[in-house]
Order: C-alpha cells, then structure tokens, then sequence
C-alpha cells in the first residue's frame, strides 16, 4: 500500500513480512494436520475447498478491515459501530425489497444504493462526533453500537394480524437475491470475493491516485502539523469515517444476500472486534498514523482462515475462542516492539558473552 | 575502574538503519565533575545519551559505573535509574497538576501502617531534596504548574538527585529559561557537585559550557573527537573542533544592505491593522514591503510568536483587519494564507513542524500537496525530483529520501521543514526561531540562505531569541513586550545596546 519508488520494496517487505508469515505459518500447518485443507473440486459447478472457503467467507471482514484501517490511521481511534451498522443497512435494504416471490417491491439498485445511504447517514453521524466535536472515537461509536441493532430491529417491522410488528426476521423470497452472497451462474468463484477484491482495489486507488493516502497518514500522525500545512483534519476523519460507514453497509448487504434475510440480531455480530484485530494483525499501529491496506486484508483473511482451520481440526464452535485467542496473542506478541527490543539485547548479551570467551 | 572516575563508556557502537550513529565511542565522567558533550547536530550526543540510560539498546560496547562490579546494559531509564544514572529532559516531564511533593516522590511515597500516604513527611523529605539542590522558601504542597519552568527543572533534577544518583545527565536544560534562571540552574548544579554527583551537560550554548564546566567532550559525525579539560580547549578551538573545517564565521556574513533596502517604493505584501488573538496579542498593526527582512523581538512570552501566527492564520484573529498584497484575508484557516502566498515555520518543530514516521520526502512535498489539492497527486517522479533538488539545495544529510524524518538530527529536520515551504514558492516566509536547538554549522547556513532569498525578492519574518543573530540579517526590528507591539527599530538603531533597552522597556522608543 505504498507508492515510494525509490527503495519500496524493502520496507514493504518490512511491514508486512510478519503478517503474511503469521497466515503462511497457519496454512503449512494446516497442511500437516489436514492434508486435504488445499483440495478444490468443482461440486455443482462452483469451486469447493476449504480455502475457497476461507477468501468467501473474509469477504465482509476484508471490507470492514479496509475502513476500519482508515479510521485509525486517522483518528487514532476505533469505529466499534461497523457491526450495528452492518446490520442497519442490511435492515434497510431487505424491508425495501419486500418479500414477494415474483418481483422485488423496489429495483435492487435502489435498495442497494437505499443500503449504502444508510451507511453514509451513519458513518456520517460518528464523524461529526469524532472529527467535529472532538468526542473520543470509542464513546462517540458505542451511541450506534448499541443504538444501531435497535434501529434495526424497528425497520424489521413486518405486518402481523393487521398491525406492524417491529423485530422480525425479514426474508427476500427472489432467488436473483442470493447470487450476491453465492454464485453467479456459470461463475465458479463465490460472488463476495468479487466484491472484496472490487472493493480493496477502489480503495486502493482512491488512495493512490490522489493524495487522499498522505493526507490521512499526516493527519494522523500530528494532526497540529498537517493543520500548519494546510490540510483540513476535520473533514480528513470525517471523510474517514463516512468511508467505514460505507464499507459496513456494503458487508451487511452481503451478509443478508447470505442468508436472504436481516437478521438484525445476528449479522455483523463482534465483526467490530475481528475488524479491529484484522487491523492489528496486519502490523498496523491502533495508535494511529502510518497505515497498510494490505496489511489489514491479510489481517482479515488470517482470521478467517484461523477460524475455517479450526473447525477443520474439529474444535467445536464453542470452544474456538480459546484457540482463536492462543494464536492471536502469540501473533500479535511476536509483532511487538517491545518484543524486538528484547531480541535486540539477547542478541547483545550473545555477543558480550562471546567476546569474553574469546 | 579508578576510584574517581563515576562512569565510563567504551568502544560505543550504535547503528540505525542505514546510519552509524556512533562508533567506538569512549566517554569518562569523574566525581564532582560538569561535562560538556558538544556536537553539531547528528553528531551523537543524544544517541549516545540515549544507549547510557537505555532508551536506545547499543550494538557493542562497555559501560562500567562504579560501585557496580560488572558492565551494565541499560534496557530502559528505570534500569539506568537503579545503577545511579538519572536524566532531566529538555521538556520536563513532571504531572503539573500534582503537588511539587509529589512530583518528586511519586511512585515511592512514604507510607504508614496502613499503607496510606506520610503526607507529613513526604513534604518534610520533599524540602530536604530541594534544599540539596538550592531550592529554598517553595511551597511543596503547591502544584507544580504554578511554578515557572525553571523551578520546574529544578525539581525535575530534585528528583533526579534523590534516586542515590551517581551520573546526572541534564539534556539541554537552558534551552527555555531565561537569564535568571540559567543563574539559579548553575548554583543548584555547583551544589550537586560538591556533593560528588557527576553531571552530563548537554547544550548549545557555548558561553554557558565556558562559565559552568569543567571538562569537554567532543563528538562529530558518531565519532569522538576528544575529551579535553576546559581550560586546554579555547572557545575558538572547540567550535573548530566540533565542525571539522574552517569555521565560517558568523560574524563574516554580509550585514544586508540597508540603504538600498530603506527605499520603500517596493511593492506592499502585508499590512494589517488592529489585528489580535484574544489573550495572546494585543491589537497590532504592522507593515512590510516586498523584499524585506522583518525581525520581531522581545522575551519569551512577550507575543513575538503570536503576531506571527495570527497573521498566518495559525490562530485565527479575533480581531482587526489584514490585507495580503492589498487584497483582504479574512477569518483565514492556514491553507487560505498558503493559498495566498505565505509559509510559516513554527517554534515547535517536534510538535508542530515533523510527521514523525513519514519519510523526507513526503515531510518536502506535504505543504505544495495541501496547496495543489486532493485531487492532484503529484506525479511520484516530481515528488522524487523535488526532494533530490531540496535534499541537496539544503544539504540535508539522510541515507535516503525515503528515511523517516524522526531519524534525522534536529538541524536536518528543521532543514526538511525549511524545505518543505521553499517548494511552495512563497512569497512571504515566517520564520519562527529557525535556529533553536541547532548547531553553529547549521546555523550559519540559515542566516545565509535568509539573506540569499531576501536577495532573490522573498519577503520574510525572522523571529528568534539570539539577538546577534537578528541584527545580522534583518533590516527592521518590532519589539515586542508583554503581548504587545511596542515599537519598532530602524537601520541605525540596530545594535545590541539598543535592541537590549527596547525590548527591557524603560524608556520609550
């Protein structure tokens, strides 16, 4: 995620060599205890695996991840809201497409955009707080990460003995619906990896190709300093946080397309917190400052494909967070820079000792 | 390890990616004695500061304490505090909102039975302390905050003192105080050295090292020049010394012509009238012609800063009016008064200047980026050509364009910074105390290029609390005093004398 041309590669390589040998470390051993985890098959005419598994079902978490990375690179703070979110947009979009079998109550792509609005309405409102009235990032997203499932719950209403019942679950009945979170016809490749892959690339562009990249890394790095040089940090964060908005409304519109229905209790449930430990994961300060896009979608991929080997081995869903819990400390201990200090004086002491030998 | 001897260092080695920071350092501090470690900028001495109390781990190298048998490795300022090694920062980093008492035994109050705090006692204790350090008649139960910064130090060295030090490192302690206090900080430093307590004093101020130390440690690009007694090494000498080359010296820079400059038919760049910020400056007006090298003067606090940054926009004036080329910038956010033509360096460079982990490059083209606009990146083969011209226009020394800013020294930074707005082709530059905390060598190249740009047609605002260094480059003094505009001196009025007078007030000017 960077566009130095000079010596790029080298520090690229820094920032990242961790996060990506923390997911090839977990795929070698995956390999060794499930010797079938690489196998692809084609059943019913689309790729079966469990590492077609893996990039299908980080989909969401990647797009999450990606916003999440711009609001703590410039805010220095967390957005715990993308979860709500995500279930909120997903409640707007389904409720408009209606449940009939023959035909959607409104185009898809106004239910879609109607998705994404909400997203912005709601990125929007966290950004006045944070970039505007300077309210710590985490107290000004709690007010939709708890308020943001109950809106939810209220837009579920569906009409039961002639009166409107809020907190249902909604279901799209149209087949066409499913193919967001499945398949496309003739498409072996599951549609979500798509829109991730579309999603991180617009990003990626959007961030180099202006200098939207290096404003937002200024800003958070010494908010007085970028304001001395002209950069406007308010509307930087809160461009920021509109962005995530955007990012959860679009997970939550695949996560409803999964499952062709919002459940607004369910969907996007502790996504918040895999989103901030995809951040983590990917070598990226929560302290704010310099960011890697990359990083964070390894991040989330090596989440979920902690998650996927987990059950591969056959823990069970009740136990995954211990294990889950294992590897993390151990991967986000080893990125540490209180870690590296520690090897640097080992390696010192090494030394010491050496020459008194000789 | 001979008895007298507190600390030794030997065979230092430090890299950072990309720069040898130090190599094969030796340093020795005595008993009772006052050390001067003096350098350029990038010449060590912070480094090397930073491996003795363990913020930074060194690659190879001894250091021997006495009274401790075996090398020590410091692996964080606590370990170093625990062998007798104590710092006080150029920033003091005390709690201004605790007690003076407790500032200096947080973390190790005196406790009862109960394990509830000796109030009594530790304020009793907290006297003592400060008496060992010739601080008498202070209220230990007061905050901290309300007392002035040197007092402040002074409690930070306390403190300091109190943790059995053997080795007290003050870094760059005079670098905020004014004359008074310097007085008061070199009483309380010769007490400590009647006690035995070695003292490590880091400066740039070449008078206060010939009037307090008594031996002199040179280091210059990682390397140590040499450990000389005060009196084997003439002032002369250890400039010399410390640059490498034929000094270039100060007082050899051209005075800028002032007649041809008093011929004020040039063009008007700024004018404002009535202009305030509610609590720092007092309504100002000021004038300056197309060309000039306006210098503001006056104590610290006294609002020379002020002035600058409400004209830049940096605080937005409350009131007044400010024309800029004769067209009006009205309730102006920095960017507006970039667009219009205006750089502005700040006092703070660590705080307001720097993006700490951005490298050179972006640090250079940050400010045309902001002023160009979101939508127009420049191309990456124009940010690349401009930090080449710069990094060599400026003589900025770094491994590469890519290196991180925070990893240059203080006068490389500031060079970046400097950089940074020249690529904005301004016509109007601020410069706020360019030169604090950098070494003669680099100095010298600021005043020069000020003269140099105000010879190309630049206008600038010099602002710095070394009046020599004013009255060399600048052509028209404003005094400033107490959050006021006081007056103004003009080509024949500038000499020290004088300047002296106008900014101590008195008489009128």
């Amino acid at each position: 995620m960077t566009t130095r041309m000079l010596r790029p590669r080298d520090i690229f390589r820094q920032q990242l060599f961790l996060p990506i040998f923390a997911l090839c470390l977990m795929l070698v051993v995956n390999f060794i205890v499930t010797p079938t985890f690489f196998n692809i098959s084609i059943k019913n005419g689309v790729l079966y695996g469990y590492i077609i598994d893996i990039i299908n079902r980080a989909s969401e978490l990647i797009i999450l991840a990606v916003g999440m990375t711009l609001v703590v690179a410039s805010s220095k703070g967390t957005d715990i809201s993308v979860g709500a979110v995500s279930a909120l947009a997903a409640a707007v979009c389904v409720r408009l497409l209606g449940s009939s079998y023959d035909a959607y109550a409104v185009p898809l792509i106004l239910a879609f955009l109607a998705c994404l609005s909400a997203g912005v309405l709601c990125g929007a409102f966290n950004g006045f707080l944070v970039a505007k009235l300077k309210i710590q990032p985490m107290v000004a997203t709690l007010i939709l990460f708890t308020a943001g499932r109950g809106i939810a719950q209220l837009i579920s209403a569906r009409e039961i003995n002639e009166k409107m019942v809020p907190g249902q679950i909604l279901y799209v009945r149209m087949e066409h619906f499913k193919r967001f979170g499945g398949f496309f016809p003739h498409v072996v490749i599951p549609t979500p990896v798509f829109i991730a892959l579309g999603f991180v690339l617009l990003t990626w562009f959007i961030l180099n190709k202006t200098a939207l990249g290096l404003y937002i890394k200024s800003v958070g790095i010494n908010q007085k300093a970028g304001r001395l040089v002209g950069l406007n940090s308010t509307m930087i964060i809160f461009f920021c946080y509109v962005f995530c908005g955007v990012c959860a409304s679009l997970a939550g519109f695949i996560s409803s397309s999964r499952i062709y229905s919002s459940d607004a209790n369910n969907i996007g449930l502790n996504m918040e917190l895999d989103a901030i430990l995809a951040v983590a994961l990917g070598g990226n300060s929560l302290a704010g400052g310099k960011f890697s896009i990359a990083g964070s979608v390894i991040g989330a991929i090596t989440i979920q494909a902690l998650t996927t080997s987990l059950y591969a081995m056959g823990v069970t869903a009740d136990q995954l967070p211990v294990y889950k819990a294992i590897v993390v400390v151990l991967i986000v201990a080893i990125q540490a820079d209180e870690f590296k200090r520690w090897k640097a004086a080992y390696r010192l002491h090494r030394k010491m000792a050496k020459g008194v030998a000789e | 390890m001979d008895d007298s001897v507190v600390l030794s260092m030997k065979k230092i080695n430090m890299t950072f990616p990309g720069v040898k920071a130090l190599s094969d350092v030796d340093f020795t501090l005595r008993k009772g004695e006052i050390h001067a470690l003096m350098g350029e900028n990038g010449a060590g001495k912070s480094t090397l500061i930073k491996v003795l109390t363990g913020v930074h781990t060194m690659d190879s190298g001894e250091i021997h304490i006495s009274g401790v048998r075996n090398a020590v490795i410091n692996h964080s300022p606590k370990d170093a505090q625990r062998v007798g090694i104590s710092t006080v920062y150029q920033e003091v980093n005390l709690c201004a909102n605790l007690s003076v008492a407790e500032n200096i035994f947080v973390g190790r109050h005196p406790l009862n039975a109960l394990r509830g705090v000796r109030w009594g006692e530790m304020n009793r204790k907290a006297r003592e302390a400060l008496a060992n350090v010739g601080l008498e008649n202070i209220d230990v139960t007061k905050s901290l905050g309300e007392y002035s910064v040197a007092i402040q130090q002074m409690v930070a060295i306390a403190r300091a003192v109190d943790f059995n030090c053997k080795a007290l490192i003050l870094d760059e302690p005079t670098s905020s105080l004014d004359e008074y206090e310097v007085a008061k900080l070199f009483l309380c430093m010769r007490k400590l050295k009647e006690k035995g307590v070695g003292i490590i004093f880091v400066t740039h101020f070449l008078e206060q090292v010939y009037e307090v130390c008594d031996a002199i440690t040179v280091l210059r690009n990682g390397e140590l020049v040499g450990r000389f007694d005060i009196k084997d090494l003439p002032r002369v000498q250890l400039v010399a010394r410390m640059l490498g080359h034929e000094f270039d010296d100060l007082a050899a820079i051209r005075v800028p012509d002032y007649e041809r400059l008093a011929q004020t038919s040039a063009p008007e760049i700024i004018r404002a009238i009535g202009l305030s910020h509610e609590g720092t400056i007092k309504p100002f007006d000021i004038e300056i012609r197309k060309g000039e090298v306006v210098g503001l003067t006056g104590l610290l606090g006294s609002g020379r800063s002020e002035l600058a940054r409400a004209l830049y926009g940096a605080d937005q004036p409350d009131t007044g009016e400010l024309f800029f080329k004769s067209s009006p910038l009205k309730a102006h956010e920095p960017i507006d008064a970039i667009k219009a033509g205006m750089a502005y360096l700040p006092e703070d460079r660590k705080e307001e200047s720097i993006i700490g982990e951005l490298s050179i490059r972006e640090n250079l083209v940050i400010a045309l980026q902001a002023k160009t606009g979101v939508f127009r990146l420049l191309p990456m083969a124009r940010q690349n050509e401009l930090a080449d011209k710069y990094i060599k226009a400026l003589r900025i020394k770094t491994p590469s364009p890519e290196t991180p800013i925070n990893q240059l020294s203080g006068g490389n930074q500031q060079k970046v910074i400097i950089g940074r707005w020249l690529i904005t082709n301004p016509e109007f530059l601020i410069l706020d105390e360019p030169t604090r905390g950098i070494d003669v060598g680099t100095k010298t190249e600021i005043q020069k290029l000020i003269l140099s740009l105000a010879g190309e047609g630049m206008t600038i605002m010099f602002i710095s609390s070394e009046i020599d260094e004013m009255l060399r480059t600048v052509n028209r003094l404003c005094v400033l005093r107490d959050g006021m505009k006081v007056g103004e001196l003009n080509n024949v009025d500038l000499d020290r004398p004088k300047v002296m007078a106008a900014i101590a007030g008195g008489k009128t000017i």
